[in-house]
Formats: C-alpha cells, structure tokens, sequence
C-alpha cells in the first residue's frame, strides 16, 4: 500500500461521481421530457420512432400498463437475440465463419444481454459473428441499459404525484433514454476510446509473424465503440475472453481511468437525475453519500487485501508485498481494486483483472458488493432505484421510532411498500444461495468447477451472484458453458432482473396514487448524517447478513486459511 | 360539561387519575391468569397470525423430536433437551407477553360485566295510564319506553324524552360526581350501567340487546374483536419477509456446507434459524399493540380500535375547540378602569356592588375580583335585585336610595342617556382597547352616573402555550376552532400560541377545515361533544367523543373520553406516538441483535471441520455447544427482559424527530448491536460454569 495507490483509487472514485453529477441534471430533463440542447436534431427522430411504433409517448401508463410494455419488449429481445445466435452460420457478416450456437448458450447469453447481465459462457472472439456482436449483443447493449433507467424514471414520478394515476410511457423514456443519453455519449467515448489506441474496424483481423516464425491471426473488431456502450451501459460484456485487461479493450493506464470511470458515471447520474426529478436533491444525494461510503469500503478492503502476503510467494521467498497474480502490471494493485469495486458495485461485470486469483478477502469483497444489490452505484437506474427501496426499508424500520407512520420523500410506508421491497431485495437470496447449494451437491454442476474445498465454493457462489444480481464478471476456473449451468444461470439472471422490476413498478403504483405529503417537523429526515448511518447499517444488515454463512464457508476461511498458512511459513 | 360540583378549571389537571374500572394496576391473579393463558395459547392454531413465533414453534417440536429420538436411542440428548427446552421458552415467553398485556384488559372488562343490570326494567307499556311491565333489561328493544326513579341502575342505553334526574356514572367513567340528565339537547343521553341518585326519567331504548354502549366497552377492553392495525401489518410483513430470508440462509447452508464439507446437525440448523429471525419483535408486537390500548384506558379514553391510536400517532392537525380546552370557557373580570374623577377603588366598589346578584359566572368573576382587592360586600337588607333581560342589557342592584347597574357599554349609555361622543375621551379610549384585545368591555354605573368599564376577558388556560410549543416541536398544527368574532378569535389564538384559528365557526365550517386538510395529506384530530359535532368527528381521523356529550357524537367518533376532557386529545396522540416509538425500537433492536449472533454460532457450527473459523469466536464462548445453548437462551430471556419495555412503551420526547431518531437509533440500535455480545457471553459463563453444555 502507498499513498500513490490512494490517491489512484480515490481518484477513479471520485471522478466518477463528479462527472455524474451534471450528467444527472441533463438525464432528467430528458426523463421529464424538458427542452435539451439536441431537442434541434432528435426530436425529428424521436418522432419518427413514436410514428413507426404507433405509440403516444404523452399518453401516461398504468404501472401494470408500464410494466407489460416492458416485459414484452423485453421478451421479443430474448426471442431476437436467441434466434439470431442459434442461426448465426447461415446469417451475412460473419467473417469469420463461426457455427451457430447451441440451444443452451443461446438460451443462456440471449437472457444475459436481455437482462443487462452479460455474463459471457464463451469467449467472444471465438464464437460471436460480427453480425451477432454488432445487431443483436449491441443493440441489447443500448436497450437493456435504457430498460433499467426507465424504472427510475417511473418510480421518481410516483414520487411526485399527488394522489396520481399514472407512472409514465414506458416507450417514451426507453426511446428518450436510448436516443439523448446513451447514443450521443457512446459516441464521444468511443472516439475519445478511439483516440487513445483502441481499434475501430470491421476487418476480420490481421495475421502477425511471431519471433519463432509461426503465423498468428489475431482478431479485430470495432472495439472503441464496442467498449463506450459496455461501460457506459453498465453492461461488461467484452468483445475479448480477457475482457478489460486485453490490450485492444484497456490498453494503457489512462484508458484505464476513462473506461473505470465510465462503469459509474450513468449509474450515479441517475442517483441525481432521480433527485431532480422528485425534487428532493438533498436527500438523494444523502444516498450518493451512503453508496459512496460503502462502495470506497469495498475498494479499500480489495486494496488492502492484495497487499497482503499470498503464501505461495512467501513459500518462494520471492517479493510478496503485493500479490500480482491476475492483475495487468501496466495497471497494478490500486487500479485493479478500484476497478473490481467499482464493476461489482454497479452491475457492469467488466474485469481488468482476474477475480479469481484476488486474495480470498478481496474476491469475497466483490461477491459482497454484489450481493448488496448492485446499488453503488449499481446499472443505470435500477440501481437508484434499487436504492430507494433500501431506504424505504430504513425509513420504515427507524422511522417508527420517531412515533408516526414512516414517509419517504413525502409518501407513507405502509404494508404494500414493505411487501414490494423485501420482494425487490428477496430474489438475490433467494437465486444466489438456493442454486449455489444445489450446485454444491450436484454431480452434473460440479464437473465445471477447477477447484474443490473453499475456493470451489467461491466459484460457485460467486456464479450465481453474479447472475442473480446482473452484474457478468466471471470468478474464472468455472466452465460454465453446460446445460446446467447455461440454464440454471439464465434463470437466476431473469429472477435477479424481473422480480426487482416488477416489485419497483408495483411500488410506483401504489406510491403514485398516495397524496404527497409535506415535511413537518415531526418527519423524519431523510439528507443528514444520521440517515446515511442508519441506511448503511440497513443495507449491510438486510442486505448483506444473510450471506455471512455462505461466505463464511468460501473466502471468509480461506482467509484464514491463508493467514495460517502464512504465518506457518514464517 | 355538567357535572354537579365542577371547581372551576378542573380539568386543566393533567393525568388525573379515578377509580374506574380501566385503571386498575397489574396484579398477581392477572398475572397468574397470563402464565396459564400463555400456555393456552401454545395451541398452534392461535400462532397463524404471527409467522415468527409460528416458526419457533415448528422448529421447538422438530428439536423435541430430535431430542426423543436420542434418547431412545440412547445418544447422548443432554444438549437437544436443553435446545428444544429453550425454543418452547421462546414461544412460551411470547405468549407471556401477549397475555400479560391482556390480562388488565380483561380484568377490565371483568369488573364491568359485574355493572351490568341483572335486574328488571320497568317497561311502560301505556303512555297515558302509566302502566309499567318488568322486563328482563337484555329483553329491551329500542324504541321501547321505560321509567328509571331514584336509585335505580339505568338498564340500556337510551334517550330522556322527559324529566331531568341526576345521574351517577362512576360505573362507566369512575367520576363519582352525579351529572344532570335532562330531556332535550345535549345531555339527554343516558348509558346502562350508571344509576339515578335522584329524581326520575323516562327513557327511549336507542340500544339493541347486546348493543350497548357497555358491552361495546367490554369488547374494547377485551380486546375480542382486535385486528391488526396497518402499521403492525406492515411490521408483519417485514418479520415474514425476513424469516423467509433467514429460512432460505439457513436451509442452503445443508448444501453448502456439504460442499465443504461439514457434517451440520438439523438441531444446531434450527437454533441459528430461530436466533436470526425476529423472534424479539416478533413475540413482543402484539403485546405493544395491546399496552398501547390500555395506556389509553389508563387515560380513561376508550378507543374503537388499535388503528385508531395508531392513527393518533400520526396526526398532523389538531382541532381544539376554544371553550373548555384552551379557555376556561367563561369570560372573568379582570380589570375595572374608572371613569376621570372617579377612584379606582370606589369604581371597583361599584362594580362589585353591581355584580353581587348576579349568579352568572362573569357575575361572580367581578365580584372575585373585588376580593382579591380586599373588598367584600355583603347584600344590603332590601336590596331588589335587577335582572339581566335581552331588552335592557344589564343588570344591577338597588338597595335604598342607591343603584347600580352594569351591561353592555351601548345600552348603559342608552339607559343613562349619554351621547357617545360626550363620554369622556378616557373611557371610549378603554372600551375601545378592550375590544380590540378580544375582551368584553362592560360599563358600570352608579346612581345613574357612568363610574367605570369592567374588563370581561377570556382567560387562557395556564400551560396551554407550553404544550402548543410542544406539540409543535412534535411536529402538530393546532387550530382553534371558535365561534367568537374574528378580533377575539385572532387576540386568544396569538395569547395561546395556536397556530391558526376558525372564528365564528359552524359545524359545517369544521367539517369543511378538516375535509380541506385531508385533501393536503394530513390527518386531523379533533375532539367533540355536541350532536352537531357527529359529521366532523366521523370525518376526522381521530375524533374523540366526550361521554357526556350526545350519543350522536359517541357513536360518530372512534374514541371516547370517559373524563370528558377536551385537552385528552393531546394525551392520546403521545400514546399513538408512543405505541409507533416502541414497535420501532424493538423491530431495529432485534434486528441488530443478529450481528452478534452470527458471531456467536457460525463459528460453533463450523470450527470442527473448518478450524480457521475459530477466529470468528470473537466472545471466545467455551464450546460449540455451550455457544448454540447462550444464543438461543439470550434469544428466549431477552423477550422476558423486553416484556417490561413493551408494555410500558418507549417514553416519547417532543424534541423533534431528528433528535429523537438519534436517541433512540443509540439506544436501540447501538444497543441492539452490543447487548447480545455482552448477554451470550455472560450466558456463555454461566451454562460453562454449570457444565450444561
């Protein structure tokens, strides 16, 4: 550890919030439908969208209305997405004649780019055609992004309806999302990505001379703007097996930064766009603090954990202030926790190192950060959305204590908001540890996995974590391209994004049509410091405690395993 | 209000306790009954309602079960005897603090079952020859006719429809004071139960058989037909919410842990599962809803139902009626000013002299007044007394050669036949400043000459202004409701500290303020004893009925105060505050007592196959063993410890919810997370010591 490592991880962190700031302010006027400065050039094309599709974007829907927009547009992705894998030989731009795929991975990769996942059962390079990378894996890119932003946009109108009916057009703040945030900015990060050294091509690749004189085809693709909308997108889902630690995706320490940085920038614009929008910035910006809080924890942990002795490296006598197994040395240590934080906080799943070979403390950190449910800042959207369930429940759970019925940003908590956020939060649980234990003792699940005992489990855990909470990094050493882990894992990622959604919709609803309350001074309030305290306790309590078991069988005892080991061989 | 022997301001008293039957003490035959009755409630048809405690209790019989089948087999059972042992405490203690919280109530409602009449009503059943019938009083229709005379117990509820008697209520609301029942108006609503001291009375039954206002008591203190209230739902919701989370942690754990390894005993499963869920809250959340209604007994206030209190918490405005609540409800004398050339002392005289056959309240104000100067008239032999009529607006005395007279200023003028604008400049200055002050200005004259102005004025309650601060500071509007011209209303509202007023207001007028603050979002509070009242107390959130006013208003409102006591709504919404506070401290102390659990029996449960674990043995526990036992004891004996707590509730402080959240999120919460550490170990100690485990 040294003060440089700081200093760079604080640095990632921070800029990432500063740039989401004003970021913020523009992705809510777009949500309200206020004049922006591309009104001039997109309104003709929002129009002409609206005109194709047949649809009123002023005509307000129902939650339930809202939320059956959603679904089906989400399930005709899925069938799009899955037909055009399985048909991927016999379809054009296909350079490189790769097969279609099979009906499991098909299954599998189509639910994970629906679900803003894109946990990658194959390396991309091998098996995608650039029609499949280009149509379908980057148009889901664009649009599940945007799915997960329309739910913030729904549940910040509820917030503000006095008594209202409606939650918005589902139509209109995916188009309005999709078009005036993740459009213009994918294209300033790809040619700033460009610049910087990324390649931007539609040629198959090119074939190298290797010092021993073989022939070595490396692979191109159209990285630069590939890379913008898996980071901006909080998607993850690289062109590349080795995702952001290959040297076309992150090739230098300042695409590092500015691809680091943009994992978050969306997801916390939305925490402030999502304040302007109820009119309530102070108290959003409380929650800003509390993710900020938890999520520099989480980077701080990773950090110190790899400073730690591995016992290997000690066993060998060799320098082992810092262990580098799996880390890019042109990034390091810091740049690596930084990066592993802030991918498991926000649901984006892009690696510029491997998790696996993370000291246990600091794989188990990024479970950890997951299992909190993707809410620092987590995707765009649905992690502030996420959020205020959270403290929804805070409020609910303390706010009794100042003797009246708990309001959040003046709205009543009453039993169908607290049956819609333990549903909202329930599912990681409930897909995390009930398939990690059927995988444990299924005899199909476990031939995928490389290792046995503590570290074994962690890779299954890890797994379904990251399913589940729709993040998509990899715990490498799990094969995970088999039926069951294919089918078992679309599944867990369909609970971990459908159940939220639906529970955050129904809550709008129901939200919408309660009056607006104004503050008195018996309320709760919700923007100081003793609110950020109490909603860190809840989100480590509710969120987090019931994972203390599990993890206390995986990276929790290899931990101590390693501290044993450690002090063994001194 | 018209009880026989009110001293005046009486009911500024605050916590005034009677003799009633609500406010017994908790006794040993009522704890007794609790202990038996917690066993009673074991019957697992009556935990559905509570998936906690319902949980504890499939576990406890899975855990004897696994007991028995040890020692049949002859293994060693020492340790699931004594697992199983605790679990069944837990659910008994849950039952415990349930039925402790009844017991008063139904102790309660044991005493006025006593009250009700066993002997017969005498049912007229000819109007014109007064021809009487008894009649069983449970046989009584409404509609029917009955006399009740002088020592009679008044066999249902019903209306005067002729005679006045006066009735004592202590049956009902432990004032033993007789109040006056008369026919027509307001007070001529009589309840079954209470008993006529003197005179008679013919009542028309208004009350079904089993419909009384009595029996609906009963069923209140009772607690028969309780139903959860929102807020407690909502809770419930939550603690189902997290058992289903915790049960999920747990039975993943046989796979899990058969992956690394770990051979994990069903038993030890099932004490981790019933430490994590909320079995604290869980056990306690009935009890606290029950001591919230019996708090308010102990007010004397009766309400219809748990989500009335609960609404009472949450109250935003407060409706308070000027008379009787933030006034003593008479205008008192409380300055004389002279007119030029007279001395005060002998204007005072004047005043007094004017006053001393008049039995009005301002009347006798005056003449208090003048004692408190030191001068005391007695009524001259022959004096005539001059009685206030509508026409001549005054009143006076004439003793001999002398007169006095006092009244409204225009008509003593009139009488005296003085221009207005020829009174000297002094006295138009003082009629003037008493009016725009909200007072009543009165003129005195004496021997037909103008000798001073009485100053009649609306004394405000001492402490009215401290509690309207206070209920500010909790985050309560207060407005006055008042029939005064807007001058007085607004001079009174700024004395008493309210935060708004309504003057010459009809009932329509309230009803409408309390639809309008509703529809801004607020819940309203209001208090009531006129029949005209009805409509508002039915629309308000909580309306709060006086007994003594109009069954109309009784029936409309969902609480009732037996002390008739206008101030009480203040009382009740602390109760509903305090009701809310201590379901809140408990949900976050039982939550963040799951911390220490953890530490506690994970490392128990796993140290054998995995002995790096032992490193989570932060409390250093002796053994595995005795790690699980402390858990689930401390888990069973912290809802005895509780149970205290819970009835008595939380103490709600006016300090402003951000304070108030920091001080109970440090007791509660920091607390929760701590204690546990501290109790197992102490347990720990003690079960190792014993050699228990």
């Amino acid at each position: 550890m040294n003060w440089q490592g700081w200093a760079e991880i604080a640095l990632t962190l921070g800029l990432a919030v500063a740039i989401g700031w004003p970021l913020g302010s523009y992705m809510s006027r777009v949500w309200n439908g206020e004049r922006t400065w591309l009104d001039p050039v997109l309104r003709p094309v929002e129009a002409v969208f609206y005109k194709a599709c047949g649809v009123d974007p002023t005509k307000g829907q129902s939650w339930y209305g809202y939320a059956g927009a959603l679904l089906a547009f989400n399930l005709v992705g899925f069938l799009v997405v899955y037909a055009v894998l399985r048909l991927q030989g016999v379809l054009p731009l296909n350079p490189q004649g790769f097969p279609g795929l099979s009906g499991h991975l098909s299954f599998n990769t189509a639910i994970s780019f629906v679900t803003n996942t894109n946990w990658q059962s194959y390396a991309g390079e091998t098996t995608m055609s650039t029609l499949s990378q280009m149509l379908v894996l980057t148009t889901q890119n664009f649009v599940s992004a945007a799915t997960g932003a329309t739910i913030a946009a729904a549940l910040a109108r509820a917030f503000v309806a006095n008594r209202g009916e409606g939650v918005g057009n589902f139509w209109a703040d995916l188009v309005r999302t999709t078009l005036y945030v993740l459009l213009p900015l994918s294209l300033v990060l790809a040619v700033v990505l460009a610049a910087l050294g990324l390649p931007q091509t539609l040629v198959a690749g090119v074939t190298a001379h290797t010092l021993e004189g073989a022939d070595q085809k490396i692979p191109l693709y159209a990285v630069a703007s590939q890379e913008a909308i898996k980071m901006l997108g909080i998607n993850g889902g690289g062109i590349f097996n080795a995702n952001s630690a290959h040297p076309f995706e992150n090739p230098t320490p300042l695409t590092n930064l500015v691809t680091a940085v943009s994992i978050n920038v969306l997801g916390w614009a939305a925490f402030f766009a999502f304040g302007r929008s109820v009119l309530a910035r102070k108290d959003i910006r409380a929650l800003v603090v509390a993710g900020m809080v938890l999520l520099s924890a989480g980077a701080a942990t990773i950090y110190v954990t790899e400073t730690q002795s591995p016992p290997a490296l000690v066993a060998a006598h060799v320098d082992a202030s810092v262990n580098m197994e799996g880390k890019e040395t042109r990034f390091g240590a810091p740049a690596t926790a930084a990066w592993a934080a802030m991918t498991t906080g926000a649901s984006n799943g892009s690696v510029n190192g491997m998790h696996s070979s993370l000291m246990p403390l600091g794989g188990g950190m990024a479970m950890f950060l997951m299992h909190l449910g993707e809410i620092l800042p987590g995707g765009i959207g649905s992690g502030i959305a996420i959020m205020v369930v959270m403290a929804v429940l805070s409020v609910f759970v303390a706010g009794l204590m100042v003797g009246r019925t708990p309001e959040y940003l003046g709205k009543k908590i009453e039993a169908r908001e607290v049956q819609l956020s333990i549903l909202a939060v329930v599912a990681i649980p409930v897909s995390t540890l009930g398939f990690s234990a059927i995988a444990a003792v299924l005899p199909q699940a476990l031939q995928g996995l490389m290792h046995a005992g503590p570290h074994g489990l962690s890779e299954i855990l890890y797994a379904y974590t990251s399913a589940t909470a729709n993040n998509g990094s990899a715990f490498a050493g799990l094969t995970a391209n088999a039926p069951w882990w294919d089918a078992t894992l679309g599944v867990a990622m369909a609970m971990g994004r459908f159940m939220p959604i639906i529970a955050v919709l129904a809550m709008a609803g129901s939200l919408a049509a309660k009056p607006k309350l104004a503050p008195s001074a018996g309320t709760l309030p919700t923007d100081g410091g003793l609110f950020i305290g109490l909603l860190i306790g809840v989100i480590l309590i509710l969120g987090g405690l019931q994972f203390f078991p599990a993890l206390a069988l995986g990276p929790i005892v290899e931990h101590f395993q390693v501290l044993a080991a450690v002090a063994g061989l001194h | 209000m018209t009880t026989l022997e009110t001293p005046m301001g009486q009911n500024a008293g605050e916590g005034r306790r009677k003799a009633s039957a609500l406010a017994g003490g908790l006794s040993t035959a009522i704890l007794s009954r609790a202990a038996k009755d917690a066993f009673v409630k074991l019957d697992p048809r009556k935990l559905t309602g509570n998936p906690v405690i319902f949980a504890t209790w499939i576990v406890a019989l899975l855990s004897t079960v696994s007991a028995v089948a040890a020692v049949a087999n002859h293994q060693a059972a020492g340790f699931a005897i004594q697992v199983a042992a605790w679990l069944w405490a837990t659910v008994l203690f849950a039952n415990l603090a349930e039925s402790v919280a009844e017991g008063r109530g139904k102790a309660a409602a044991d005493s006025l079952r006593a009250t009700r009449v066993t002997t017969n009503a005498k049912l007229i059943i000819d109007d014109k020859t007064g021809t009487i019938v008894p009649t069983a009083a449970h046989k009584l229709v409404p509609g029917e006719v009955i006399l009740v005379e002088a020592g009679d117990v008044i066999p249902t509820d019903g209306e005067i429809i002729e005679g006045m008697a006066s009735v004592n209520e202590a049956a009902i609301t432990g004032e033993s004071a007789p109040v006056i029942r008369e026919s027509g108006g307001d007070r001529s609503a009589v309840t079954g139960g209470t008993t006529v001291v003197s005179d008679w009375i013919k009542v028309r039954v208004t009350a079904s058989p089993g419909g009384t206002f009595l029996d609906r008591m009963i069923a209140m203190v009772e607690g028969a037909d309780r139903r959860k209230t929102p807020n407690e739902i909502a809770l419930a919701v939550l603690l189902a919410g997290l058992t289903l989370i915790f049960l999920i942690a747990v039975v993943t754990l046989l796979g899990l842990g058969k992956f690394s390894g770990v051979a994990l005993d069903p038993l030890v499963l099932g004490a981790l599962f019933i430490t994590l869920i909320p079995t604290t809250i869980g056990g306690l959340l009935s009890a606290v809803g029950i001591a919230g209604m019996d708090r308010l007994m102990k007010h004397n206030v009766l309400a219809t139902s748990g989500r009335a209190v609960e609404a009472a918490g949450d109250v935003d405005t407060l409706l308070l009626d000027k008379t009787g609540t933030i006034t003593f409800g008479n205008r008192m004398a409380t300055e004389v000013i002279a007119a030029p050339g007279v001395r005060p002392e002998a204007a005072l005289r004047a005043a007094v002299s004017a006053s001393l056959a008049d039995e009005t309240p301002e009347g006798r104000s005056i003449v208090e007044l003048g004692r408190n100067a030191g001068i005391v008239i007695e009524v001259p032999e022959g004096a005539t007394s001059i009685a206030f009529s509508a026409s001549t607006r005054q009143s006076g005395l004439d003793a001999g050669a002398m007169s006095w007279r006092k009244g409204a200023v225009d008509a003593v003028y009139r009488s005296l036949a003085l221009d207005p604008k020829l009174v000297p400049a002094e006295v138009s200055a003082a009629v003037d400043r008493i009016a725009r002050s909200g007072g009543t200005p009165l003129a005195v004259s004496e021997n037909g000459v103008l000798v001073g102005v009485i100053h009649l004025k609306d004394v405000v309650k001492p402490n009215v202004k401290e509690r309207f601060a206070d209920l500010r500071r909790m985050g309560l509007r207060t407005v006055m409701i008042t029939g005064d011209n807007p001058v007085t209303a607004a001079a009174i509202a700024s004395e008493a500290g309210v935060d708004d007023f309504l003057a010459e207001a009809t009932p329509e007028d309230k009803l409408r303020l309390i639809r309008e603050e509703q529809g801004r979002g607020r819940l309203v509070a209001m208090c009531g004893d006129g029949a005209n009242d009805a409509p508002a107390l039915a629309q308000a959130d909580v309306g709060v009925a006086m007994q003594t006013g109009a069954q109309a208003a009784r029936e409309a409102g969902n609480m009732v105060d037996l002390d008739s006591d206008p101030t009480k709504v203040i009382e009740i919404v602390e109760v509903g505050k305090q009701m809310l506070i201590t379901r809140g401290a408990l949900t976050t102390f039982s939550i963040a007592n799951d911390v220490a659990k953890y530490f506690a029996i994970i490392p128990a449960m796993f140290v054998v196959a995995l002995p790096a674990l032992g490193a989570l043995n932060v409390m250093h526990l002796h053994s595995p063993q005795s790690a699980i036992l402390s858990a689930v004891i401390f888990n069973a004996l912290v809802i005895v410890a509780l149970i205290p707590l819970a009835l008595k509730g939380v103490k709600y402080r006016a300090i402003g919810a951000g304070k108030l959240l920091s001080r109970n999120l440090t007791v509660y919460g920091l607390g929760g997370l701590v204690a546990p550490f501290v109790g197992i170990k102490l347990i720990d100690l003690i079960v190792s010591g014993l050699g228990l485990a």
